[in-house]
């Protein structure tokens, strides 16, 4: 695999939309290339060049390609959006919308995520080493269908309504989370290793919620039973654990939140 | 002496028909059947407080201007912002929001209303859920069950109660108050409580937790014996309230959808009322504020196809609040000029949304002496839409109501329309000239 390096030389003022900076539109390019790829600023249009020296080479094909961002890119939106294979590594914070609708490869961050980020995922594998913001793989304004598959793993915490009408995939926080995880979530599975905020579960009608401590659990969930080291998903987690279905406010309800008893 | 009949009032979302202004030598003398609220409003026509010459600040504060100058100032202004935010625009006309969004697509900025910070979130679940909904009319011949929700008509709408929904005798409802049923359902007892027959009081931010066991009720399933503050026998008898009754109505204010939950507080109510239906006939209406807010809504989404917080600066529609809506893009320090048009930002913002709106260039159509005006680096003044010129509102049912002229705007003064095609003339001149 090749690898293209891009060094943040400038910050925008107004914010970037960089749905170029992917590994399908680098592929086969030069560095050169790759420099005076349209990205925008505001209504500007602007060179890639213009924000980032680019250096390194990139691969014969999308698989083939790894860009790694060295700086802060909290205010660029949209990188690798639609992704189907190759490699991003973020040594630094990720602005919004990152690897939304993306369907394979892998996307690493060593800092935060900012909000909408992963929005409708399909595929591929995601690791976040800071605090990932919310709206993290959720649906898209209006869509009743969310991320359908692959795996985000979030070191520190996760923001308000991740996995929103979460359809598939899995995501791993393994901080705490704010409210409303898994809201309208229909499958898939979601670990919280530290404490989530009341109404996680919302609305949820099918799917899997591990948490480890919960703030409060909505009227609608029916507690079901006690477990000893329950085996969920194929996972085994250790210790006692209570089993709830919910949610019963919708009569569809046949989610399940695992609580752990302290 | 002049009497103009059947005069709309430009003051809030209920949008009153009824009003009958007198009129004498360019004074108002009275403003019949209007409310407190409206009958300040058309009052105020004859107060001095008002710029009628655009100010532009300078070095020594501000000075006293001419309209063409100002409106090459703004046309300028927006043409070198890369992402310039056009908001407001719930207090005027729908023929001047429309020229406004024409000149966001012209000028590739992001249009905003006050929507984002008032009933933005009932959009967004009602794109989520739907929307089961009926006009005022039919509230008035039909409901015999009211609920407020977050909401207190008593003083934000007046009017509300005695046309459409406590008071009004009604085609099915004779006898008018006595076969009306009224719950609020408030963080406290406020003045609409007051009149109502039931009155739940829910614990601050636990609104959602109390959809949820309404919910949770209405589906057969079984609730603590307390939820949000409030009883299990007051909500399964306020439950047992909407499901035997034959029209019910939930109206539905900022108390809920500015609460901890926002758009799910929403969402989960919607969700609410189609679970009821299942029972009887529910519908629910946002209890919307400003007077043609809702008129933004239905005029944006009719140009962009969103209706509100939507980003042209890529030259095509992207909509996502949360990130193309104002106070998001303020706070963020994402945009880099503000052209405000009938509202007050600057009193109404976050203090850090503020703080970037004070750094970047500014300017704002506005009637009044507003803080916004004298925020903004340019201010031009406008005739008074629904007075002073007339126009297209929408009531807070989607009911779109010509509103009447009924006295001259003082000397000098263009409504917003005028305005707004001045300076988008302006702005296309400069592009094809520079």
């Amino acid at each position: 695999m090749k690898e293209i390096i891009l060094k943040v030389i400038s910050q925008p003022t107004v914010g970037l939309e960089a749905e170029n900076i992917a590994p399908k539109v680098f592929a086969c390019k030069s560095s050169m290339e790759i420099a005076g790829l349209p990205i925008y600023e505001g209504n500007r249009e602007r060179r890639l060049g213009d924000f980032f020296d680019v250096s390194g080479e990139a691969g014969e094909a999308e698989a083939e390609t790894r860009i790694v961002i060295e700086g802060d890119v909290r205010l660029t939106k949209r990188i690798g959006q639609g992704m189907r294979a190759g490699e991003i590594h973020i040594k630094g914070s990720a602005g919004m919308h990152l690897g939304s609708k993306m369907r394979g490869g892998k996307v690493t961050v060593e800092g935060d995520c900012e909000a909408f980020c992963f929005q409708e995922m399909r595929g591929g594998v995601v690791h976040i080493k800071g605090n990932a913001g919310n709206y993290l793989g959720s649906a898209t304004r209006g869509n009743w269908r969310g991320m359908r598959g692959g795996t985000i793993t979030v070191d520190g915490n996760a923001g308000s309504e991740i996995a929103t009408f979460m359809k598939g995939g899995k995501i791993h926080v393994k901080g705490d989370c704010a409210s409303f995880a898994g809201v309208h979530m229909n499958k898939g599975f979601i670990v919280i290793d530290g404490r989530a905020e009341r109404r996680i579960g919302a609305e949820m009608i099918g799917g899997t919620i591990v948490a480890n401590e919960v703030e409060a659990m909505l009227a609608g969930f029916k507690p079901v039973e006690t477990v000893k080291a329950p085996e969920i998903e194929s996972e085994k987690f250790t210790g006692n654990y209570k089993k709830y279905s919910g949610d019963h406010a919708d009569s569809r309800a046949k989610g399940t939140v695992w609580v752990k008893i302290q | 002496m002049e009497i103009h009949t059947d005069v709309i009032c430009p003051f809030c979302g209920t949008l009153c028909d009824d009003i009958e202004v007198h009129v004498e030598n360019g004074r108002v003398m009275e403003a019949l059947n209007a409310c407190k609220l409206g009958n300040a409003k058309f009052m105020s026509m004859n107060k001095k407080n008002r710029h009628i010459v655009p100010m532009v600040r300078g070095e020594d504060g501000f000075t006293e201007t001419t309209i063409e100058d100002a409106v090459e100032r703004v046309a300028r202004m927006l043409v070198d912002a890369k992402k310039p935010l056009l908001y407001g625009w719930a207090t005027t006309e729908c023929e001047a929001q429309s020229v406004g969004i024409e000149l966001a697509e012209e000028v590739g900025g992001v249009i905003d209303s006050c929507a984002s910070v008032c009933h933005g979130p009932s959009v967004l679940a009602i794109q989520d859920v739907g929307f089961p909904s009926v006009t005022l009319g039919e509230v008035k011949n039909r409901a015999d069950l009211d609920i407020y929700w977050g909401s207190n008509p008593m003083h934000a709408h007046p009017r509300h109660m005695s046309r459409y929904s406590r008071y009004p005798r009604g085609y099915f409802r004779e006898r008018g108050q006595q076969d009306r049923t009224v719950i609020v359902i408030d963080v406290r007892r406020t003045d609409t409580a007051g009149i109502a027959d039931k009155f739940l009081q829910v614990s601050p931010g636990d609104d959602y937790e109390l959809v949820n066991a309404f919910r949770t009720l209405l589906n057969g399933g079984d609730i603590p014996d307390e939820v949000a503050g409030i009883a299990k026998k007051d909500i399964a008898s306020a439950l047992e309230l909407m499901k035997t009754c034959q029209f019910g109505m939930l109206f539905f204010g900022v108390g809920l959808t500015m609460s901890p939950g926002k758009h799910r507080n929403i969402d989960n109510a919607i969700s609410l009322v189609v679970d009821l239906n299942k029972y009887t006939k529910f519908n629910l209406i946002p209890m919307r504020g400003h007077y043609n807010v809702t008129g933004f809504s239905e005029v944006l989404t009719w140009q962009s196809g969103f209706p509100f917080g939507v980003d042209y600066t890529r030259g095509y529609p992207q909509y996502n609040p949360g990130e193309t809506t104002s106070v998001e893009l303020l706070s963020r320090g994402e945009v880099d000029a503000v052209f405000v048009v009938g509202s007050d930002p600057a009193a109404n913002f976050p203090k850090k949304a503020v703080e970037h709106l004070a750094k970047i260039p500014s300017a704002v159509i506005e009637p009044h002496e507003t803080p916004t005006t004298y925020l903004c680096d340019l201010n031009i003044p406008s005739a008074i839409a629904g007075i002073e010129v007339e126009g297209t509102a929408y009531r807070m049912d989607n009911v779109p109501i010509r509103m009447r002229k009924i006295m001259d705007a003082p000397a000098g003064l263009y409504s917003d329309r005028e305005i707004l095609e001045m300076i988008l003339l302006k702005v296309r001149e400069i592009k094809n000239g520079a």
